[in-house]
């Protein structure tokens, strides 16, 4: 990073952080750990595949004030199902409350800029989970985020309330002018016996490149039910860092599923922290990638606490010259006896420059627990291709249905129908599956 | 499980290291400390020619200009180089003529550790260098091999009589600049093995090499070179004691295999060097680094490791499959117990078409031991239908251990295939049940059930090393095993 690119974030910074405020602290802290970290070099072991170092260069552009952007700029991208779903709209890394539709009750969900939740009723909720995620990423890209957070968004879903409909989240980054940078920060609260579904989906207007650098922390209670849903679709210019962060601070039952099927840089962390006894979560991810994509899936369950279940399923195709990446970290802590940790991951390598790297991790510091991992890179199995031309099926088809077979899986993790079409069709589209 | 059987885990810590007995022998040592002069006193006592002395010096000036590594999964206190004495040899008489001449002393060492250096002993059927703290002592059936063409002797007598194979085959596969200990070893190796089989024989016995270290406050640096040629054959066994003493002693070792075409190397290792006591006082630091290549089609190198002993251990035996169609293997089987830790796996990096390689580790866990796998499989652009499954299992036996994995796995050739699954468990009471249910008591089930998860590796093992190595495994554990 060069000093110019830096200079330029600090008086960012500066501007867009009063001195006094209810998240001043908070911002001064993780602007202070962005200056200690610095961005993480190619050399950093977490950033070894995906080097995002290289992405702060001088034409970067940080958003100084909103752009004027129109609802009707936003129908083109608008999820199937919005018209009874929440809409909340992020531009270049704001929160903009005139452009999102909150089609929920307020007596069942909440929402409301952060820094604004952040001086009401909501000040110590925030001030003690805000920012939990940094422990587990001591790295410059989270503090950046960190250091901007007061243009998020706070979301509540009310005690006991079973909420049907979605809550969309779209992250425009609007690159007309330029190769923009924004940092959209979120912070959930799912109260005890919530339920919510969350979907983000991520949106590049204008064809030049963008860099989205995103924190997303959830707090769910005990009881609570969370669905969430990453669906990242931008076009081959977009670069993202992503962190979702999800807390279990009582049993409950927290599903992800990450979705990536283009952009030139993409880096998803998830992790999920396991705080109480008798959790379960999922995680699931499915990455279809051609062109240069490169897609970095780095995932971190934590057991804090015994009687935990988790089950991990990534899933990769790689065509032409994509480079997917996973590494799957399960740390049991020394009380966290009788966890059941699962974790699988799956790649099949199409394009004859793809590549694959993956690194599945297991840290154990108890001794009464099942762990497992497992993973493979291959290509498609040559006896099923066969048996399928030998039934008529083109070369194409064959190849398509398989993949497609093979994608299904993660697919059907999508509880919410809408947008499990909706995923489904661009993947049948990318494959050219027709049957 | 049952509350007995925690009490029989938690006995761990009652086994005894057998072999921590000091030889008291008068020694001939180097001043404590590393500098140039040091490195020059150590290639003067082994008289050696000026391009292996310049070969030194290279190596230790870039080793000044390196950090020591920190990414393992290992905590101990910074080594200070300077407190480390670098040459230590037995005194005796120089150049033994036969095996009688040999020190009484120390051939009683050898026989306390059961490894005989007298030749009437045919039966054994291994051919041993004995290297004792710098020094190798005694290397026996030196002739019979002669014969054949194979060049086994200590690596300083192989720098005054074979000095064109030295040049040409030291630090081939393991560059002096290759990472911290490698340049370290580099500059102050005093001894080791050097094994030299010619193109088309098949080596009739096993060939050994039992590492020492007696003398108190010593590195051991030693380098073991193997070569292979076209066509042959060689299964190749290193065992390694310490004694008991409380402060940490550093063993930093290289070992380099080349295997031409359709030759087939088998490195067997049983590591028991002193784990450092219940607290984790002293022990041995044991910082290795050893790799093959698979030069030639068709060749093979397979590395077999029982790892017990050390108090850290820090090494990742690997194989670069450059010939098309060549195979590498790694069987593990690490055991930590009390303060040990392990950070140890392999490196398979596939370059040539056809290339496979298995990888089989079993960590098994006691005490307030960590024990990690790390290990990398790259398929290179250029390695098609590379072929590689890799299996890590760990066994927990105590609720204060810990075991973890880093298998790195990087494939940039779509028509290979890569497997790769791991599992962290304890034994299970469905297991333990299984066996009383058939009258088996619980301390022999738990000891049937570690001989069964580590069974797939010791069966790598040569007939010789087997036995040695399960009886190991027993008292590692004693205790937890019964």
């Amino acid at each position: 990073m060069s000093n110019l690119i830096h200079t330029r974030l600090e008086e960012n910074f500066r501007a867009s952080n009063p001195a006094q405020g209810p998240l001043s602290d908070f911002s001064a802290r993780s602007w202070a750990d962005f200056q200690t970290y610095g961005i993480p070099p190619v050399k950093h072991e977490e950033w070894k595949y995906a080097r995002v170092s290289a992405l702060f260069r001088d034409d970067l552009q940080l958003p100084i004030s909103i752009p004027a952007v129109t609802a009707a700029d936003i129908d083109a991208h608008r999820l199937p199902g919005h018209e009874t779903a929440t809409e909340l709209v992020f531009i270049n890394g704001h929160f903009v409350p005139s452009l999102s539709t909150i089609r929920h009750a307020e007596t069942d969900l909440m929402i409301a800029p952060l820094s604004e939740a952040a001086a009401g009723a909501d000040a110590a909720f925030i001030a003690a989970n805000l920012g939990h995620s940094a422990a587990y990423h001591p790295d410059g890209i989270q503090a950046l985020n960190g250091a901007f957070a007061g243009a998020g968004v706070f979301i509540r879903a009310r005690r006991g309330k079973q909420i049907e409909q979605p809550v969309y989240i779209y992250l425009i980054s609007d690159s007309r002018t330029g190769f923009i940078f924004s940092q959209p920060r979120s912070l959930v609260h799912v109260e005890a016996g919530a339920a919510l579904q969350i979907a983000e989906h991520y949106i590049t207007l204008g064809g030049q490149e963008s860099f989205t650098n995103e924190v997303f922390e959830l707090v769910a209670e005990q009881n609570a039910l969370v669905d969430y849903y990453k669906i990242q679709h931008e076009g081959s210019t977009a670069n993202h860092v992503g962190t979702t962060h999800i807390r279990q601070t009582g049993k409950c039952v927290t599903n992800a599923v990450t979705i990536s099927l283009s952009g030139a840089l993409v880096r998803n962390n998830l992790n999920m922290i396991m705080e109480s006894e008798h959790g379960e979560s999922h995680m699931y991810g499915l990455s279809l990638l051609n062109g240069k994509t490169l897609v970095d899936n780095h995932t971190i369950v934590d057991n804090v606490k015994p009687h935990c279940f988790s089950n991990e399923l990534y899933k990769a195709i790689m065509d032409e010259e994509s480079t997917g990446v996973f590494n799957g970290k399960i740390f049991v802590r020394k009380d966290a006896q009788k966890t059941n940790a699962y974790q699988s991951n799956k790649n099949i390598l199409v394009g004859e420059r793809s590549a694959a790297n993956t690194k599945p991790q297991l840290e154990i510091f108890a001794d009464d627990v099942k762990c497992s991992h497992g993973c493979t890179i291959g290509r498609l199995d040559e006896e099923s291709l066969f048996y399928l031309r030998a039934r008529g099926l083109s070369e194409q088809n064959a190849r398509s249905l398989l993949l497609h077979a093979f994608a299904v899986d993660i697919l059907d993790k999508i509880k919410w129908e809408p947008l499990r079409q909706h995923v489904d069709a661009l993947i049948s589209e990318r494959l050219q599956f027709e049957i | 499980m049952p509350e007995e059987n925690d009490d029989i885990l938690e006995q761990v810590t009652s086994s005894e290291y057998k072999y921590g007995f000091v030889t008291d022998i008068e020694s001939d040592d180097a001043p404590k400390g590393l500098n140039e002069d040091i490195v020059r006193f150590i290639s003067a006592k082994k008289h050696e020619p000026e391009w292996m002395l310049e070969w030194r010096l290279k190596a230790y000036r870039h080793w000044l200009t390196m950090e020591q590594p920190q990414w393992a999964n290992v905590t101990f206190p910074p080594i200070d180089f300077q407190d480390i004495i670098y040459y230590s040899a037995p005194k005796q008489k120089i150049a033994p003529n036969s095996l009688d001449e040999i020190d009484p002393e120390l051939r009683k060492t050898f026989e306390k550790l059961g490894i005989s250096l007298n030749e009437q002993k045919r039966l054994t059927g291994v051919a041993v260098d004995a290297v004792i703290d710098s020094v190798s002592i005694a290397t026996t059936f030196k002739e019979e091999l002669a014969e054949l063409g194979i060049i086994f002797c200590s690596m300083s007598e192989a720098v005054q009589e074979h000095p064109e194979l030295i040049k040409k085959y030291l630090g081939s596969v393991v560059p002096a600049t290759d990472n911290y200990f490698t340049a370290l070893n580099s500059a102050v190796f005093s001894d080791g093995s050097f094994c030299y089989i010619p193109a088309g024989v098949r080596c009739p016995m096993e060939l050994s090499t039992y590492f020492r270290i007696n003398a108190a406050n010593t590195g051991q640096f030693e380098r073991t070179l193997i070569v292979a040629e076209a066509g042959s054959y060689v299964s190749y066994l290193e065992g390694c004691t310490a004694p008991m003493r409380d402060e940490n002693q550093l063993h930093a070792a290289v070992v380099e295999i080349l295997a031409a075409e359709k030759a087939e190397v088998k490195y067997s290792t049983v590591q028991n060097w002193y784990p450092g006591d219940k607290d984790g006082k002293g022990g041995i630091y044991n910082f290795v680094t050893k790799r093959g290549i698979c030069q030639g089609d068709h060749s093979k190198i397979s590395w077999t490791q029982v790892e017990t002993g050390s108090s850290i251990t820090w090494k990742y035996p690997s194989v670069v499959l450059k010939g098309d169609h060549s195979v590498g293997e790694f069987y593990s089987v690490a055991v930590t117990n009390n303060h040990q830790q392990a950070d140890t796996g392999t490196k398979m990096i596939h370059i040539g078409k056809n290339t496979r390689s298995r990888i089989v580790s079993k960590g098994i866990s006691a005490g307030m031991s960590n024990n990690s796998y790390r290990g990398l499989v790259q398929v290179g652009r250029n390695a098609s239908h590379a072929r590689n499954f890799s299996q890590c299992d760990s066994l927990l036996l105590g609720d204060k251990c810990g075991a973890h994995t880093f298998p790195y796995i990087e494939v940039k050739n779509n028509t290979g295939i890569v497997e790769h699954e791991a599992t962290t468990s304890k034994i299970g009471e469905d297991q333990i049940f299984y066996c009383n249910q058939r009258g088996i008591d619980t301390e022999t089930a738990v000891a049937l059930i570690i001989n069964g998860f580590a069974k797939e590796v010791m069966n790598q093992l040569p007939m010789e090393f087997a036995v040695e190595a399960q009886k190991l495994l027993a008292i590692s554990l004693e205790g937890s095993v019964g």
